[in-house]
Formats: structure tokens, sequence, C-alpha cells
């Protein structure tokens, strides 16, 4: 585990869900007694085949999907981004990101919240005039302005193109860093998954059926071995078999001695931009 | 209009405005033919006036004063009537789309009520209410009233789920969402609805104010007709054309302003 020092006291889990079980109609339960735990400022991705539940889980986690039978406990601090925005047409972008705030500098917490994801300069305008990235790092300000304690994140990069994707993973793994909400991202990209993520979750069977601590060191890359054979691994677990497969290092095998809090040159979007420019240059 | 543009090579500044006005040209020739037939006696001015006689009329009536009087109380009589229509329209809208007690409590009578050619309860509103302001205004209210309660309704069921639960995250309470994103998300759908009971508010004037009236457009149109007076029932359609013609533009005003988010708007 990242062995950042502000992290370690509150390392009590925030989600806590036992003994999940969910079906729809007469279909066989797509959640099967599902057992999960998420620390405080943890970072998870969920990868699951697809109609193997993981929207379900992240709905249920998000109260917008009733659980019939287990325990789920949840903070009240909590926000979704979807894989559409969902920004309310008819409102300007810092309204949109202003709705639901209830204090009076909310027009103010709006403003510093898009600014951080470097919207500032688009704060009135009208949200159908956003291109793709735009829109989802406005829907991403709406979440944070809320200070969750748990983001929930909707494949939120899914319906962005290449280019767009790398910046907002770079921008999401910026904003974590720097507010440090447990995180549950639900997603098909492996690569994605390991280059953001202190823990990936395999949902299969209604169950997490695969838990993998991603102890590299960050800022990763797609080129260091460990990480194609992490990659190697999951794909192997999501039951497709990779082209090039990568034998297990020995690395892995014993998780990464906890190093000192990653050096401040070491910007983690920086390290996500390289992965993703190593990404770019083999596809 | 584009196809002719495209057509003519090297257009220059008064080509083009030749371009964008030449449409006007037909409907002008067919008025000056109309005239010189009228004029050469081709066309009897107790079938049709002639647009000079219409024109004079036309004058006439509003420095008389006339015109002006009658045009009055026909627009008090849509005004009210359609005041009416909305404040009906709306509040039963409002009350099928945001609740299932609600539908299940309006809108099959509302559906069966609305297949009814309303003109033809004419006999029975004379009968109810007498031959006063009432029927009227009472017509022009039924009218208006279905247009504006199936489009409002049509909206509010239409707005996108996916907004609303969005909403929902955002810790929104149930009245916040309808205000913020219900009645919004379904005011396009009910300013078509608006325009459409604008439509009908004036049809129902014409056929209300042709029975029993002793004021306003209609009864000066039907008063005309007793003495063969082409020239006034025309001054009466032109004055029912530039209505609704006018009414249509308010409302696109206003669509202009209050949707001023819609990509269409955007555009300009």
């Amino acid at each position: 585990m990242n062995a950042h020092p502000a992290l370690t006291a509150r390392q009590h889990p925030v989600v806590h869900v036992a003994n999940l079980v969910r079906s729809f109609g007469r279909g066989p339960n797509i959640l099967d007694g599902l057992d999960l735990a998420i620390r405080a400022g943890e970072f998870v991705a969920l990868l699951g085949r697809s109609g193997s539940g993981k929207s379900t889980l992240l709905r249920t986690l998000a109260g917008l999907d009733e659980a019939p039978a287990g325990t789920v406990t949840v903070p009240a601090e909590r926000a979704v981004v979807f894989q559409e925005p969902r920004l309310v047409p008819w409102k300007r972008v810092w309204a949109n990101v202003a709705l639901g705030l209830r204090t009076p500098d909310a027009r103010e917490r709006a403003v510093a919240a898009l600014s951080e994801v470097g919207l500032s300069h688009r704060l009135e305008a009208w949200p159908l005039t956003l291109s793709g990235g735009e829109a989802q790092r406005a829907a991403l300000a709406r979440a944070l302005v809320r200070e969750p304690k748990l983001l929930l994140l909707d494949e939120p990069f899914a319906a962005l193109d290449a280019l767009t994707r790398l910046k907002t993973q770079g921008l999401v793994a910026s904003l974590w860093r720097a507010h440090r909400p447990a995180v549950l991202l639900v997603t098909h990209d492996v690569d994605e998954a390991l280059l953001l993520a202190d823990r990936v979750l395999v949902l299969d069977q209604g169950r997490i059926g695969f838990d993998l601590h991603v102890n590299l060191e960050r800022p990763r890359r797609h080129a260091q071995p460990a990480f194609a054979s992490l990659r190697s691994r999951l794909l192997r677990e999501l039951g497709v078999e990779d082209e090039n497969p990568v034998e297990p290092v020995e690395e892995l095998r014993t998780p990464v001695r906890n190093t000192a809090p990653a050096a401040p040159t070491h910007r983690l979007e920086d390290a996500v931009w390289a992965a993703s420019a190593d990404a770019l240059a083999r596809s | 209009m584009s196809a002719a543009v495209a057509s003519t090579p090297a257009p220059g500044t008064g080509s083009d405005q030749w371009l964008r006005n030449r449409r006007y040209l037909p409907p002008l020739l067919i008025v000056v033919l109309w005239q010189v037939a009228a004029s050469a006696g081709l066309i009897p001015t107790r079938t049709l006036a002639s647009p000079a006689m219409i024109a004079g009329t036309f004058a006439e009536l509003i420095t008389s004063g006339e015109l002006p009087r009658h045009l009055l109380v026909s627009l008090g009589r849509v005004a009210i009537g359609l005041g009416i229509g909305i404040v009906v329209g709306t509040t039963f809208a409002l009350i099928a789309g945001l609740s299932r007690r609600g539908e299940d409590l309006l809108d099959a009578t509302l559906q069966m009520l609305r297949t009814l050619p309303f003109l033809a309860l004419v006999p029975l509103f004379i009968l109810w209410f007498g031959i006063g302001e009432t029927p009227k205004i009472a017509l022009v209210a039924l009218g208006t009233m279905f247009p504006i309660y199936l489009t409002l309704f049509a909206g509010i069921r239409g707005v996108d789920a996916k907004l609303i639960e969005a909403g929902g995250t955002l810790g929104l309470t149930r009245r916040e969402q309808v205000f913020h994103i219900v009645l919004p998300g379904a005011l396009p759908s009910a300013l078509v609805g608006l325009r459409y009971a604008l439509g009908v508010a004036w049809l129902s004037l014409v056929v209300a104010e042709q029975i029993n009236a002793d004021t306003g457009i209609g009864f000066l149109v039907m008063t005309a007709r007793d003495f063969l007076r082409t020239d006034i029932i025309l001054v009466g359609l032109i004055v029912y054309a530039i209505l609704g013609l006018s009414a249509d533009q308010i409302v696109r005003i206003l669509e202009r302003r209050v949707l001023a988010w819609r990509p269409s708007f955007l555009k300009d």
C-alpha cells in the first residue's frame, strides 16, 4: 500500500458491504453474496465482463439501486460521475456545479472547483456547447465540489476519444491525490485500472473473484515489466488470453517495500501522461 | 432559396438584395393582377372587393375607431379565454405529470374529452351560458386547455430520467428536482403547446363571434355579410391573419429568451 503519512491515520473502511444479493426480475442473482471493503482514501478499480454487475454494485453504493439483501455501509458524502456527463442543459456550467449546494458561497465553491479542472474560462457557458472532455471535467468538478468521502466513477472515460481520455485520466489522478476521497472506478479497461488504482477487483459470478493489490510505485508506466505482468494476470482473470503473456516477475510476489512518499517532482498526472504516451505509441 | 443562391454566379450587393426579395414578387403580382381585373370590371365587387377598395376600407375603419373598438373586444376575449385555458391546462398537466395518482385521476378523462371536436359544443354552451361573453370565453378556454395540457404532460414525462437520477445523487429534494430539472425540461414541449393553443384560440374566437355577438371582429364580418360588403369581410380576414402571425411571433421571441440554452438557438 501507499505509505502516504496522512493516509495511514484513516485506513478504516469507509465502504463496507457484506453478503450483498441483487437480482433483476426472476433472473439469476447478478450480485450473489458479495463482500467488499474500501478504506478511506483508497483508489479501487472494479473490472468485470459486461453484465457482471459492476454498474449494479456502483449504483447500490450510490444509493440509486435498492439492495434486497445484505448490509451496505457507505458515507453520506458520496458523489457520482457517470459515463455521460449528465449536466443539466438549461443551467450554465457554474450553476450545474453549484446545483444542490446549500451554502451561501455555493457560486465561489463552484468556480473554485471549475478552475481546478481547468474550466474557469467556461463558467458561463451552456453545457451543450462544451466538448465531450470539457463536459466530463465539469461533471468531475460537480462531484468534487461536494467534498465526497467516496467518489463513484461509472466508466467516466468510456465515451471520450483516446487523447481526451488520457488527459482526463491524468486529471482524475491529480484530483484524487489532492483531495484523497475513496474512489471506486468501474471500468472495462485493464490498463486504466492499473494506472490509477491501489487495488483492482474483478467481479465474477456475483462476487469479488479476484483482489489485486497494485504494489507498483507511482508514476506507473506500461513499459514496466511488472505492469505488463499484472496486465496479463488481470486479462487472464477476465477470460482473455493476452497475446504476449508476461511471466510474473519476482518483484510482484512480495509486495514492494513501502517507499518514502513520492518526491514532489513525481507528479502522478505526469506519470499517467507518460504511461498514456506509451499506450499511444503501442496502438 | 439556397439553391437559387448557389446557381447565380458572382452576386453583387444589389443582386443579393434582389435574390432575397424576389420571393415576394409572385404574391405582389397576384395582387396587381387582382386589382387590374377588378378595375377592368372582370371581378364584381359583391364577389370580391379590389385591393384598393380593401385598403381604403381598412383605413376608414381604423380612423372611424370602429375597427380598434371591435379588435379590443376580440383581443380581450382571447386574452381571458387563453389565460383560463393556460392556468387550467397547466394545473392539470402538473397534477397528472408529477404523480401517478394524478395521472390516474385526470388523464383518461382528459384524453377522452380531447377527441371531442370542441367547436361542436357551441350549441350546448349557448344553452348553458346564454349568448353573452361567457360562452365565447369558455369556448376559447376549453379549446386552448387541451394543447397546453397534452404538451406539458408529455414534456414532464419526457424529461431525461438520467438527469433526474443525477439530480438525486446531487442531493436535490423532490421539490428541487421538479423546479430545477423537470419543469425546465418540459418547457420546450410546453411552448410548442402554447403556439398551438394560440392558433386554437383565434379559431374558437372566429366561431364564437359569428354566433350571437354584437361586438368583435367576427361580428364586424357577419354584419358585412348581410350588406354584401366583401371589402369589410376581407379586412376582418386580414386582421385575423395579422393577429395569428403576431401571436406566433411573440411565442418565438419568448422561446428565444427562455430556451437560449438549446443548440438550435446557440448557432445564431
